[in-house]
């Protein structure tokens, strides 16, 4: 059982993941309204939610889906998104090492962007004996609330008829401006930004969704050069 | 689509790019660029969905006034850059785009 610290630390984590939980919970409804449009069946969209557990990249293969992309492009494509976890795990990995096997396998899975928010804040604390708690706590309440929401859209999306013409596909469009905007803060990042929208629309006609992969590679490409030619002006200074 | 292939793929997947630093547990690590690179990721795979889909909803390029998507979208980009809420951003351009498919009627 769980001592009075380890308790206090996991409703502390739960507490902490509340503010994100919130922002979160429209999102959770949204995916589960819209992915039946999108032709996926509910007991799936509620699947992605309980075994993936990916926000964003939920959210992209829908558009994928509803493009009729192949499986192996989604794939891929969920492969290209997620990979920011990695970075998210690098900077995690020195407090959670000591951890044994099946707990460490518990916390890389409860990884989103809003856990890493979560213990990015309280590693900077001081004792950091029992913090794992607090990040079990975090992921229990927001993978909670992702799943149950999920399945609330889902029923509501069900109960509304022929909502897949309500122009629910824009919803989608929408949501991504939203979560790109905010990253538009350096020359490289907008560079990037220009080069991958451009190169989207040069490279729409291509089969199987390729576009997508090529554009975002590209997109990156420029990204990096811009960050590199910035770095050397700023040395020869 | 077989719905099951793509959910264990996209859990293997997933799973297996957030488990594989703690598996090692600190003894794997990776060259800087392609930490650098990893950010800029999710904004060019997004924006590179978003394009296309509002500039070319039939299809076809279509830059008029007629294109709802279109305007509906650069106006939820203003809305974006000046709100600063993801929130006010969804529900201000879905609205306008509600109306103007509305118009267009």
């Amino acid at each position: 059982m769980l001592n009075v610290q380890q308790k206090r630390e996991f409703v502390d984590g739960s507490k902490a993941a509340l503010p994100l939980i919130v922002g979160a919970i429209p999102f959770a409804i949204l995916f589960g309204t819209l992915a039946p449009t999108s032709g996926l069946s509910a007991l799936a969209t509620i699947m992605m939610s309980v075994l993936v557990f990916a926000g964003s990249a939920q959210f992209i293969v829908l558009a994928l889906i509803a493009a009729q992309a192949p499986i192996e492009m989604i794939l891929l494509t969920t492969f290209v998104v997620n990979l920011r976890h990695l970075l998210y795990a690098t900077a995690l990995v020195e407090h959670v090492k000591h951890l044994p096997l099946h707990w460490r396998a518990i916390l890389a899975f409860g990884l989103t962007d809003e856990s890493f928010a979560n213990m990015s804040q309280r590693y900077m604390q001081q004792d950091k004996s029992n913090a794992h708690y607090f990040y079990l706590g975090s992921i229990c309440c927001f993978y909670c609330t992702w799943v149950s929401f999920t399945i609330l859209g889902v029923t509501l999306g069900s109960l509304i008829p022929d909502m897949s013409n309500w122009g629910l596909e824009f919803a989608m469009s929408v949501t991504f401006i939203g979560m790109v905007v905010p990253y538009m803060n350096s020359k490289a990042m907008i560079s990037a930004i220009i080069a991958a929208g451009i190169s989207s629309l040069t490279f729409a006609h291509l089969p199987n969704k390729l576009g997508l992969i090529i554009s975002a590679l590209i997109g990156v490409a420029v990204g990096l050069t811009v960050t590199k030619f910035k770095n050397k002006q700023l040395s020869y200074e | 689509m077989n719905e099951a292939v793509l959910i264990i793929g996209m859990t293997v997947i997933t799973f297996t790019i957030r488990f594989v630093m703690f598996a090692f547990a600190g003894k794997m690590t990776f060259p800087n660029w392609l930490a650098l690179a990893l950010k800029f990721v999710p904004p060019a795979v997004l924006t590179a969905i978003i394009v296309p889909s509002v500039v070319m909803p039939q299809g076809y390029t279509d830059l008029s006034i007629d294109n709802s998507y279109l305007i509906a979208a650069i106006f939820a980009v203003t809305v974006a850059i000046y709100s600063k809420s993801l929130l006010k951003t969804i529900g201000l351009g879905m609205m306008l785009f509600l109306i103007l498919r509305y118009l267009a009627m």
